[in-house]
C-alpha cells in the first residue's frame, strides 16, 4: 500500500505538485492521467525517490521512504524514455541489471514473449525506438515485484507488441500486483485500467473508477468524459 | 558501490578514449626518454607535462563521463541502490581507469629503459603518485561541476575555466601579488596560497624530492625553509589527500539532494 500525504514539489519557481493526498490500495491497475506538465512523472519519480519532495511524506507499506533505498527492491519501474548506455549489448544490460538487483528473474520468458531473441547480441545504440522499449519492458517485468510503475509503456510499440503488452499486464494483475500506469492513449487506458487518477495542475482532480467518471461528467464515452474535464478547466 | 565501480570501469575499458590516453603517455614516455637519454632528466620534463595535462584530462573526462552516462544513472536510480554508491562508484570507476592509463602508459617506457636499475626510481614513483593524486582531485572537481549544472555546455565551460584558473591564471595572480607586496613579509601568504592550488602543491612535492633548488621557485624555497624536505613532503601529501577527500565528500552530499 502506498500512502502519500500533502506532497509538494517545486522546481525553481515552477510549482509542479501542490498538495497531493493519495492512498493506493494493493492489487489492481491504476491509470494516472493528466495533460502534459500536470505532474504525473514528478509524482511517480517522488514515489521512486528520484525526485525529493519539498514537503509531505510518502510511505510504502507503512514505511516512510525518505532516506531509504531498500524499499525499491519491491518496485519495478519503466522509465518514460528508454535510454541505455550505448556500448553495451542487450544481453549484457540484462545481465548487469540482474547482477545489481540480485534477485531471481524470468528474463528468458520475457525475451521469448516479446520476440527479442535476435537482438540479444546487438548493441543498444543500434536498436530502433520500439525495440528499445521492448528491452525496457523486459528489464521492468523480469523481477516480479509487487508494485509496478509504468511511465508511458506504449510509446513506440507496434500493434502486435501492444497486444502482447496488454496480455502481460493482465497476467501481472492476475498475480495480485499493484500496477500504476501513465498514458496519453485513452483507448489503452480504458481497456486496461479499473481506477483512474486524474491530476490537473499539481492536484488530484479525480480519483475513482471509470464508471464513476462517466457518471460524474454525464458522458457515456470515456474519451469524451476526459475531454469534458479538460474543457471545463480550459486547459 | 563496488558493482557500480566494476561496471563503470568495464564500460571505460572498452571506450576508445582510455586507449588514446594510454597510447599518448606511452608515446610521450618513449619520446622523452629517447630525446633525454637520461632517466632523471626525463622525469623533470615529464613533471612539467603531467602537472598541466593530467588535470586537463581529468576534468574533461570527468565531465564528459558524467553527462554521457546520464541515462545509465537514471536507470540505476530506480534500482535498489544507494545514491551515494551510484555516484561514488562512477567517480572511482573514471578516476581509477584514468590513473591506470597514466601508470601503465608512463611505466612501460620507463621500465623498458631500465628504471629498476637506476637511482631515479623513487623520483619516478613520486611523479606517478602526484599524477594519480591530480587525476583523483580533478575528476572529483569535474563531477562536482557536472552535478551542479544540468546544462552540458555550461558544465564543460566551468570545467575548462577551473582548469585554466588553477593551471595558469592562479600562478599569474600569485606572482603579481608577490611583486606588488614585495616590501611585506610574504612567507605565510605564499604558503597558504600554495596549499590552495593542487597543481602548485604537486609541483613542489616533486621538486622537493628531486632536490633541484634552481627550479623550486619562491614558494618552493619558502616551503623547504619552513618545513624542511621530509616535513614538507608529508605536509604536501596531506594537503593533496584533503584535496581529494573534500570534493569526494561533496559529491555524495550533493547527490543526496538532487532531483532526477
Amino acid at each position: 500500500m502506498v500512502t502519500i500525504e500533502s506532497l509538494y514539489k517545486k522546481f525553481g519557481k515552477n510549482e509542479v505538485l501542490k498538495g497531493i493526498d493519495l492512498t493506493i490500495k494493493d492489487g489492481g491497475i491504476i491509470a494516472v492521467l493528466g495533460p502534459n506538465g500536470s505532474g504525473k512523472t514528478t509524482l511517480i519519480k517522488s514515489i521512486l525517490g528520484m525526485v525529493i519532495p519539498n514537503k509531505g511524506t510518502i510511505s510504502i507499506n507503512g514505511q516512510n521512504i525518505k532516506k531509504d533505498w531498500k524499499y525499491r527492491k519491491e518496485i519495478d519501474y519503466l522509465p518514460q524514455i528508454a535510454n541505455f548506455p550505448g556500448n553495451l549489448t542487450v544481453q549484457e544490460l540484462i545481465k548487469m541489471i540482474k547482477d545489481l538487483r540480485d534477485k531471481p528473474a524470468n528474463d528468458d520468458e520475457l525475451i521469448a514473449f516479446f520476440k527479442l531473441e535476435n537482438f540479444l547480441d546487438k548493441k543498444l545504440v543500434t536498436l530502433s525506438g520500439g525495440t528499445k522499449q521492448k528491452v525496457n519492458l523486459v528489464l521492468t517485468f523480469m523481477f516480479n515485484s509487487p508494485l509496478v510503475i509504468l511511465d508511458e509503456p506504449t510509446s513506440g510499440l507496434d500493434p502486435i507488441s501492444l497486444i502482447r503488452l496488454k496480455e502481460w499486464i493482465h497476467k501481472e494483475k492476475a498475480k495480485g500486483k499493484t500496477i500504476l500506469i501513465t498514458s496519453h492513449i485513452m483507448s489503452f487506458v480504458e481497456e486496461i485500467a479499473e481506477d483512474l487518477l486524474f491530476i490537473l495542475e499539481g492536484k488530484i482532480y479525480f480519483n475513482g473508477s471509470v464508471q464513476e467518471l462517466k457518471k460524474q461528467t454525464g458522458q457515456t464515452d470515456f474519451e469524451h468524459a476526459i475531454a469534458n474535464i479538460l474543457t471545463e478547466h480550459h486547459v | 558501490m563496488f558493482k557500480i565501480l566494476k561496471y563503470s570501469f568495464y564500460d571505460l575499458s572498452r571506450s576508445r578514449w582510455s586507449y588514446v590516453y594510454f597510447l599518448f603517455y606511452l608515446l610521450l614516455g618513449f619520446t622523452l626518454l629517447f630525446l633525454n637519454n637520461d632517466l632523471s632528466g626525463a622525469v623533470i620534463t615529464m613533471m612539467n607535462v603531467i602537472i598541466v595535462l593530467v588535470p586537463l584530462i581529468g576534468t574533461i573526462f570527468g565531465v564528459m563521463y558524467y553527462y554521457d552516462s546520464k541515462e545509465f544513472t537514471e536507470l540505476l536510480l530506480a534500482q535498489p541502490i544507494k545514491r551515494k554508491s551510484i555516484f561514488l562508484g562512477q567517480y572511482f570507476g573514471v578516476a581509477i581507469s584514468l590513473a591506470a592509463s597514466l601508470i601503465l602508459g608512463l611505466g612501460i617506457p620507463f621500465v623498458a629503459y631500465g628504471l629498476f636499475q637506476s637511482g631515479a626510481i623513487w623520483d619516478f614513483v613520486i611523479l606517478l603518485v602526484t599524477g594519480v593524486f591530480l587525476t583523483f582531485i580533478f575528476t572529483a572537481l569535474a563531477f562536482n561541476i557536472a552535478l551542479s549544472n544540468e546544462n552540458k555546455i555550461k558544465g564543460f565551460g566551468f570545467a575548462i575555466l577551473l582548469w585554466l584558473f588553477l593551471a595558469v591564471i592562479y600562478d599569474g595572480i600569485f606572482l603579481m601579488a608577490l611583486v606588488h607586496f614585495q616590501e611585506y613579509p610574504l612567507d605565510k601568504f605564499a604558503l597558504i596560497a600554495t596549499m590552495g592550488n593542487p597543481i602548485d602543491l604537486s609541483r613542489i612535492l616533486i621538486l622537493l624530492k628531486l632536490d633541484i633548488s634552481a627550479l623550486l621557485g619562491y614558494t618552493g624555497a619558502v616551503f623547504k625553509n619552513f618545513f624542511g624536505t621530509s616535513m614538507g613532503t608529508i605536509l604536501s601529501l596531506g594537503m593533496l589527500s584533503l584535496w581529494v577527500i573534500l570534493p569526494v565528500w561533496r559529491i555524495s552530499a550533493k547527490a543526496k539532494k538532487k532531483d532526477f
